[in-house]
């Protein structure tokens, strides 16, 4: 992220005008649910390290109270996706022993949900049938649906960002050095996952994320990558707690404002591009994380929050270009696949051990799809 | 360079074999050749020389104007050699046969627009849509067509991948002759930086329009193609129309001075053009031949001007050869200066030229600088391009007649790929590759 002058054609585009922001009281803190008014059931999902138990394969249309258990010995996550992994809605976070409650309203059709014990990979997966009649949306409500839609994927990002950015500040306030160092990537990966929002706030992202060198002169280096720079180079927290402070207070911020957040459908397009060449520029070069070289992690988060961006405009999509819904599918999970090979014991080979050639093919995958995906604007535009 | 491989053909083809242990003596006395150094042994004596031309020369056009992109013949071989270069090698990542023909159809549409200077992509760099990239990416707005020829060649690895896979149902069309090239003593050759499944060769006389052509090429082939390596050159090193001043390569020598022309058509045939004796797809196309030589300047630079010309075999001031006058005169391997021969045995020149080498090819290289090394020395050189009928009786059997050339002390092979390079595309309806595919 951030070098300041990247963000600046988001902003100067008009599209900070076009930023809506809507009272949006849904879900609880936590809980990506879309609020369709009251839940009219409550399904019980019982998640463990391998298995996820729905209670049932079959729901009318309307707003569900899906209640997860997670009696296993890992964190666990619950979605429930549409065609193409379009998030629907998504609880994250859900420790050992934990219940938490996801408040989703689908409409006819048929999903998917997962349960992600590890918080990796595509999840325990089962079919869900929901019935009734197919609501038949124009093309504005669909796209007002797609915004909508991302909106319940940044609030479920949100609550997590916060939950683990306050377990990395607490791990470095307390000179937990190794514990810090851990938490580092999995904080990370949920405010890569939603940077295009993040950097619509273009005074807070340069703090939570710059890199040494952004400032401008007599600013100071702050954020994330100030104290990755002191785990990692002088392996010590100390010196430290001001700018563990400052990032809590400034995440908390951005948080607030991402919540109140709706992005315009051409936002969605510009921002699921945005998250590639973020890829392409700052994680397949291992500039991002420099000193922790955990990129990785962070090339994961960028191409996860690209997908959901585009997912989102998924129904919208498929009518306008079918042809290249398909192709994006194609050459995402193509992505997914060459980054999967770098997926190890809980978490991802660090970028200074990946080889040139592993790098180029990272590289083309993400080439491709920059490619495939730099047209939905055109495609959103044209309506 | 300079002549690194060169040829040297102003004589024709004379026996070939017995390289080992070169002697003049015994070189002369195989050919049988006592006087002048074109050895008129063998039926197809003087094909080669540079006065048989038998068409009319090429050279004439504006350096500004466009070169047909359709003919029985791709464009940028024997085309009048622009002045600048870029060249590309690539690797297919798919596997999808079907995705592989359609990039090369789009390649074709993109290349007969941008040779006839046009943008890229039928939209345009600047009438598209707003919100969707520009079909061309807008560099070479308001530049000419600027003699821009965009070559296309096939790899080995094309037809059979290095793990022996099959990707494209292509092994069994595999031409013979289309093989990884031997190694060669003194090779410093670099995996990274060489081979490739495809490549594309672009010349013009403006820098920005070769560059732009292989920019978008790339971007078009996002998803199917990945650059495996790329070259620019800035300065033809060898004329290949009679029409067309010889240049000076780094060594600040002429190159090219024999090199075979355009206008030696039946020469061509025999030596540049694929004929019926090879695979049916690639009859009226050629091979290509890439070699990055690094040229050891720091050293070069503080040699002697006798050194310099004692290594080449020719004059750095007039380019005649030594013992000769002037540029064009036939080189003379039995004349003798004071006792010793003028050229010697280890130049280039004597060891590179048809007469020895026993075979001709097409050189059309250019000169780079790649910034400098670590130490400070330029990285510099020849980027070495040769054009054949067979590669084994062409490149590969004048470069085994440089194990003793001197020039090697000067230069490092850094380099090395070898391209199948079909016939012409020859009207709309046709793509590169579409009789190897087809």
């Amino acid at each position: 992220m951030s070098v300041r002058d990247r963000r600046l054609p988001l902003l100067t585009a008009g599209l900070l005008a076009a930023l809506t922001t809507a009272a949006c009281g849904s879900a609880d803190a936590g809980s990506g649910g879309a609020s369709g008014g009251e839940a009219a059931d409550t399904v019980a999902v019982a998640a463990s390290d391998d298995a996820c138990d729905v209670a049932s394969a079959e729901l009318p249309a309307g707003t569900h109270e899906f209640q997860v258990t997670n009696s296993g010995s890992q964190v666990t996550e619950f979605y429930v996706y549409a065609e193409g992994d379009r998030v629907m809605g998504e609880v994250e976070n859900i420790a050992p022993g934990l219940t938490r409650e996801l408040l989703v309203e689908l409409p006819a059709g048929t999903y998917e949900t997962a349960c992600k014990p590890g918080m990796v990979g595509d999840g325990i997966r089962s079919d869900l049938t929901i019935t009734g009649e197919a609501a038949s949306l124009s093309e504005d409500e669909t796209l007002a649906q797609a915004s909508a839609d991302y909106q319940r994927y940044v609030q479920s990002q949100t609550g997590a960002l916060l939950e683990q950015t306050t377990a990395f500040v607490d791990a470095v306030e307390a000179g937990d050095v190794e514990g810090a160092k851990a938490l580092f990537p999995v904080a990370r990966t949920y405010w890569e996952r939603i940077e295009p929002v993040a950097e619509i706030f273009g005074d807070l992202d340069p703090l939570i994320d710059g890199r040494e060198g952004d400032q401008a002169e007599g600013e100071d280096f702050t954020g994330f990558h100030r104290i990755e720079q002191a785990l990692w180079v002088g392996n010590t927290t100390e010196g430290m707690a001001p700018y563990a402070d400052q990032l809590l207070a400034n995440v908390q911020e951005i948080v607030d404002l991402a919540n109140e957040t709706t992005l315009e459908p051409l936002q969605l397009a510009n921002g699921a591009k945005a998250l590639l060449d973020e890829i392409a520029t700052g994680k397949i070069t291992g500039e991002e994380d420099r000193y922790s070289h955990t990129d990785l992690w962070d090339f994961a988060a960028n191409l996860e929050g690209s997908e959901a961006a585009v997912q989102a405009l998924r129904p919208y999509l498929e009518e306008a270009d079918p042809d290249l819904v398909a192709e994006i599918d194609e050459r995402f999970a193509a992505t997914e696949a060459e980054l999967e090979q770098y997926r190890t014991d809980g978490g991802w080979t660090l970028h200074d051990q990946l080889t040139e050639d592993q790098l180029q093919g990272l590289s083309d995958s993400i080439t491709a799809l920059s490619e495939s995906v730099s047209q939905v604007a055109a495609v959103v535009a044209d309506r | 360079m300079t002549e690194p491989t060169m040829t040297e053909p102003t004589a024709d083809q004379p026996a070939p074999q017995q390289r080992a242990g070169l002697s003049r003596r015994r070189l002369l006395g195989a050919f049988g050749a006592g006087t002048a150094g074109v050895l008129a042994a063998g039926a197809a004596g003087g094909v080669i020389g540079r006065a048989t031309a038998d068409e009319a020369p090429s050279a004439g056009a504006a350096p500004t104007d466009a070169v047909p992109f359709h003919g029985e013949h791709q464009a940028g071989i024997v085309t009048p050699a622009q002045d600048r270069l870029h060249f590309v090698a690539l690797d297919v990542t798919t596997d999808s046969r079907e995705d592989l023909v359609q990039l090369l159809e789009d390649w074709t549409e993109a290349a007969r627009r941008m040779t006839a200077g046009r943008d890229a992509g039928p939209v345009g760099a600047v009438d598209g849509e707003r919100y969707a990239p520009p079909d061309d990416t807008g560099e070479a707005i308001g530049l000419p067509a600027s003699g821009l020829t965009l070559t296309v060649g096939f790899g080995p690895t094309l037809f059979t991948a290095a793990d022996g896979t099959d990707r494209f149902g292509l092994a069994a069309r595999r031409p013979a002759p289309l093989v990884d090239l031997p190694a060669f003593p003194g090779d410093q050759i670099e995996p990274a930086i060489s081979g490739g499944d495809l490549c594309i060769q672009a010349c013009a006389n403006d820098p920005q329009v070769a560059v732009h052509a292989i920019r978008n090429l790339v971007r078009i082939g996002a998803g199917v193609v990945s650059v495996r390596w790329s070259q620019l050159g800035f300065g033809r090193t060898s004329s290949t129309s009679t029409g067309q001043a010889t240049p000076r390569n780094l060594f600040g020598f002429k190159d090219g001075t024999d090199n075979l022309k355009a206008e030696n058509g039946s020469t061509l045939d025999r030596f540049v053009w694929v004929g019926d004796d090879d695979a049916d797809w690639l009859r009226g196309g050629s091979y290509l031949v890439t070699r990055r030589i690094r040229m050891l300047i720091e050293p070069w630079d503080s040699s002697s001007l006798d050194e310099q010309q004692r290594t080449i075999g020719r004059a750095k001031g007039s380019g005649a050869p030594l013992g000769q006058q002037a540029e064009f005169d036939p080189v003379d391997f039995t004349k003798q200066v004071d006792g010793e021969f003028a050229v010697p045995e280890t130049s280039h020149v004597f060891l590179a030229h048809p007469t020895n080498s026993g075979t001709a090819i097409l050189r059309r290289g250019y000169s780079f600088v790649d910034g400098s090394d670590g130490l400070g020395r330029l990285d510099a050189g020849l980027f070495f391009i040769a054009f054949q009928r067979n590669p084994e009786t062409g490149f590969v059997q004048v470069q085994r007649n440089l194990r003793l050339d001197a020039m090697n002390e000067y230069i490092r092979h850094t380099s090395s790929a070898v391209f199948a390079c079909p016939p012409g595309v020859r009207d709309d309806g046709d793509w590169w590759g579409r009789a190897l595919f087809g």
